[in-house]
């Protein structure tokens, strides 16, 4: 009788022991929003996102700069990898029996687990030091590796999950595998598709690490993709570690409408367009 | 529907579309082959760091050798690299994380598969999720004004008063080093403990569980002692990817470790870690054999990350398939 | 077929957008505007922002960016070509003037100060270091505040038990070579130990990035000490003590007890420009200061570039020295001006 009771204790007790790490897990979320709405929250104003840096030790001014060259950046690293990653997800998905595929699978999985320092030494390698400059592109380009290797897995796996029977239907009428694919496949699947990829856009809008040396960071509005450019997360990162309380006062603004694009663009995703669809690598 | 809707639009002829139907008709080759070079880009672009990382390193390489691994001394002035500190301190922070975040995660994990109504669970876990969205910078914001000061004054010198005959404990306090690194690292790769944990765990085909119902367990016992075990490889899995992510984590850490080149036995004292040493010195490395040798470095870390990816990815998919392609 | 004429013509757009900002890769500018990118010393970070930005107001189409990376930094970026010109308070060496594909001026700019911070909760009276009690804080032999060392310089202030927390600079730092470089001068322990550089091998110590950095770790962490550029502990009002010069006075640095350094320099600077002036005799001088350069290349191939750098000097050896008191930092002396002048020409 007393084991039996000893049994339904310990369950109990497993039960609110394991209830309470999932509970410290949530908790963690809300310390983080809180910490960030409550600091943040003081810090943003309308200077914040229209004006420009101020020389150290200045109070005002503004990261309207760093917004939109985080913008750019992305929107390259974007042109770039979405339809490589894309295509190769097509490719994977639809031609993929064999050891070929299998190669590229693996390779994308692998360059999935690349750390983004490691990323931006290769876009300092391959962009900056050719072009003797930091810019734009170079960031875009660290992003964009960043960003391929999670398109082509949220890809390719949306387009499997299309059923046989619409595949075969549109074969059946006559149509080209090609057409079948363009016309019936991807639509089906675009949903989970598009989800994939603005999660990894936000992914990658938030990565601070491969800009250091490549977008570098700038004062100005950058004109040109081929300058150096400001982006959110490097001018986090840059406020944060320095002693100016007015700096600190903007790292939290920009931490906080940073956080706040990320959450959004990952809510949104997955809530609205792919219920119950979402996954996460 | 979109089957007659491509229909009717073939059977209606247009004039570019003739020329262009034509060149279809051999579309599906065209298709293959723009696709297959795509593909065959993911090959280039990988070799292509690959060998940019063996490349712009091979200096130090020549120079050094193996003991570029084994040597503790990073002297820029002097020419003398040696990744030993910045490995020991990418190796401790992860374990610190690890031995954070595995309990917490694992707890979570069972309770959001096993024991929780799935509704909540469904709730929780999308919370969880977006945890994992939260971009590093950030954490590191949080890690400076919120977890240092914190362990400066009171957690650490407690830590020291109640358990200060274990070496890891011992030594001056100032807030940041490597346990500040381990517990900001133990936060962020929580959520994908969790998240994969869950799924691996959610696998397991419910007549497992039914089984050791019917045979009388409670839920917990039928858990932990059935579940769990059928799912630990992917549970494993879980654990590597979280050790995986954790050692590439750059700006959090940089933040926190205190940037000092060495190895010490207390978790108190500043450190450093290869992505922190590289996002600090890459800008500045002076001299090209300084430059080569983080770059070394850097080949280091990416070597350690796909050797544990890979392993990581094989546990995972192990356990997925074996709970769905149950017979 | 409406949806792949969207999706073709969404990826003509993309094109055309890619192609449309092709041109403007180029390094001249969008509309006449031009940017010129600089990079080094944090050092010299707070006057080199607001003259950029000063400039800016009176030459919109001059846009001068500058990143403070560390002097290391700025040397390094230089060599390889990635900026226009670099800063550095740590004058280059002949090894590092040897790397340069082309020949590399330096340009003295403003006397700056390194100050010993420290923060000290409880203690308000400023404190006085003596050399050995510097070198000896550095060198980790002194390792509480209210060492025998420290309590002889400072009898009447109640110096706190607590260990002293000591943070340097993690990169390569024009900051530190001034510092290692006093400290080498005045102690033949510490310039046999460790010597000066612009990196070193810390016998002790924290790691910060840049001034900021150190100066972020000094204000937040208690019973801290540290080194940083004068106007880092002015602007974020911490505490920094004075410090005991050659001829035995204690020094605090401001801009008369700066410009004193540079007195005994002022009048032979070498034609390159390269010189250290800390510990320099004369009893108002502050033991701890250092000209602070602007690297500049000396054959500029596009012309309008050369006459936007070459402008901007100008403009800063004539007005913008009369910005740097007002953030702490002391004009260059009147001959260095003349100079200085003179060698701009030397850009070609």
């Amino acid at each position: 009788m007393t084991h039996h009771y000893w049994r339904k204790l310990v369950n109990g007790l497993m039960f609110s022991l394991t209830a309470a790490c999932a509970l410290t897990a949530v908790c963690v979320l809300f310390w983080i929003l809180g910490f960030l709405v409550w600091n943040g929250g003081r810090a943003l104003n309308l200077d914040f996102f229209t004006q420009l840096p101020k020389p150290p030790g200045e109070l005002g001014g503004g990261m309207a700069n760093a917004i939109v060259g985080s913008a750019q950046i992305v929107l390259v690293a974007a042109v770039i990898g979405i339809p490589i990653g894309f295509l190769v997800g097509v490719y994977l998905a639809e031609f993929g029996m064999g050891s070929f595929p299998f190669f590229v699978r693996y390779t994308a999985d692998l360059l999935n687990g690349v750390p983004s320092i490691v990323m931006g030494i290769f876009a300092y390698a391959i962009v900056v030091r050719p072009l003797h400059r930091f810019s734009a592109l170079a960031g875009g380009v660290a992003l964009s590796v960043i960003l391929i290797p999670t398109t082509i897995r949220t890809t390719e796996q949306f387009l499997r999950a299309v059923p046989r029977t619409l595949r075969e239907g549109a074969l059946a009428l006559g149509a080209s595998k090609w057409k079948s694919i363009a016309t019936i496949v991807v639509p089906a699947a675009i949903r989970g598709v598009a989800t994939g990829m603005i999660l990894g856009i936000a992914r990658i809008a938030g990565e601070s690490a491969p800009l250091l040396f490549t977008s570098f960071g700038n004062q100005y509005w950058s004109t040109s993709l081929g300058n150096p450019t400001a982006s959110l997360p490097v001018m986090i990162f840059t406020y944060a570690i320095s002693p100016y309380a007015d700096w600190h006062r903007q790292a939290w603004a920009a931490g906080l409408v940073l956080l706040a694009v990320m959450l959004l663009l990952n809510m949104g995703a997955r809530v609205v367009l792919a219920p119950g669809a979402a996954h996460k690598t | 529907m979109a089957v007659s809707a491509a229909l009717s639009e073939s059977g209606a002829p247009e004039r570019t579309a003739d020329t262009l139907l034509a060149r279809l008709r051999t579309g599906d080759e065209a298709a293959h082959l723009l696709t297959l070079g795509f593909a065959a880009s993911i090959l280039l672009i990988a070799g292509l760091l690959v060998w940019e990382l063996f490349s712009n390193s091979v200096d130090a390489r020549r120079k050094f050798g193996l003991d570029f691994l084994l040597t503790s001394k990073w002297d820029p002035v002097a020419g003398q690299f040696g990744a030993l500190p910045f490995i020991y301190g990418t190796l401790i922070t992860s374990v610190v994380a690890l031995v954070l975040s595995v309990p917490l995660g694992l707890g979570a994990a069972i309770f959001l598969s096993e024991l929780a109504p799935p509704r909540i669970s469904d709730a929780l876990t999308f919370i969880i999720e977006l945890l994992a969205a939260v971009p590093s910078v950030i954490y590191g914001l949080l890690a400076v004004f919120a977890l240092v000061p914190l362990l400066r004054d009171p957690i650490q010198p407690f830590l020291g008063r109640v358990f200060g005959f274990v070496p890891i404990f011992q030594g001056p306090s100032y807030g940041v080093g490597f346990l500040a690194a381990g517990i900001i690292l133990a936060i962020m790769v929580v959520p994908f403990i969790i998240s994969i944990s869950r799924e691996s765990l959610l696998a397991v085909p419910t007549e497992q569980r039914e089984a050791a119902l019917a045979l009388g367990a409670t839920r917990w016992e039928s858990t932990w002692h059935v579940v769990v075990p059928y799912a630990r490889l992917g549970i494993i899995g879980s654990i590597f990817l979280a050790l995986a992510r954790a050692l590439g984590e750059t700006m959090a850490v940089t933040m926190v470790i205190g940037n000092t080149p060495q190895i010490a036995a207390s978790l108190f004292a500043p450190g450093y870690t290869i992505p922190a040493v590289i996002a600090n010195e890459f800008t500045e490395a002076t001299s090209d054999i300084h430059l080569s040798a983080l770059i070394e470095l850097g080949l280091v870390l990416f070597l350690l990350t796909i050797v544990i990816n890979a392993f990581a990815r094989l546990m995972v998919l192990a356990t997925t398939k074996r709970g769905t392609t149950h017979p | 077929m409406k949806k792949q004429k969207r999706l073709v013509a969404g990826s003509v757009l993309a094109m055309g957008l890619l192609a449309w900002s092709l041109p403007t890769m180029s390094p001249a500018e969008a509309a006449g505007t031009i940017l010129i990118n600089g990079a080094g010393a944090t050092f010299p970070f707070p006057i080199y922002a607001k003259w950029f930005s000063e400039y800016h107001r009176l030459h919109p189409d001059i846009q001068i960016n500058y990143q403070s990376i560390g002097s290391g930094g700025g040397i390094r970026q230089l060599l390889a070509g990635t900026v226009d010109f670099g800063a550095s308070d740590v004058p280059m060496t002949d090894e590092q003037l040897k790397q340069s594909k082309t020949k590399v001026l330096h340009f003295p700019t403003v006397l700056g100060a390194v100050v010993p911070t420290y923060n000290l909760p409880g203690v308000s009276k400023e404190l006085k270091f003596t050399p050995e009690a510097l070198a000896a804080i550095q060198l980790g032999t002194v390792k509480k505040w209210n060492d025998d060392v420290l309590a002889k310089a400072n009898k009447g202030v109640k110096l706190p038990a607590n260990e002293i927390v000591s943070v340097h600079r993690s990169e390569g730092s024009g900051t530190t070579f001034v510092w290692t470089d006093y400290l080498s001068r005045v102690s033949p322990e510490w310039k046999a130990k460790v010597g000066s550089g612009a990196s070193v091998n810390w016998p002790t110590g924290i790691g910060a990035k840049g001034n900021e950095g150190v100066a972020g770790f000094v204000q937040q962490t208690p019973y801290s000490f540290g080194y940083v550029e004068l106007i880092y502990a002015v602007q974020n009002k911490m505490a920094y003590g004075s410090v005991r010069n050659s001829s035995g006075t204690d020094v605090k640095a401001d801009l008369a007890s700066v410009t004193a350094a540079a007195a005994a320099v002022a009048k032979n600077m070498p034609d390159d420009f390269r010189v250290s002036i800390t510990n320099p005799p004369g009893k108002d001088a502050y033991p701890i200061a250092s000209f602070t350069w602007l690297l500049i290349p000396g054959t500029i191939g596009d012309p309008v570039r050369k006459s936007a750098i070459t402008g901007f000097l100008q403009w800063m050896l004539a007005d913008g020295q009369k910005m740097t008191g007002a953030l702490s930092y002391a004009p260059l002396p009147k001959e260095v001006v003349m100079k200085e002048t003179g060698a701009i020409s030397r850009i070609q």
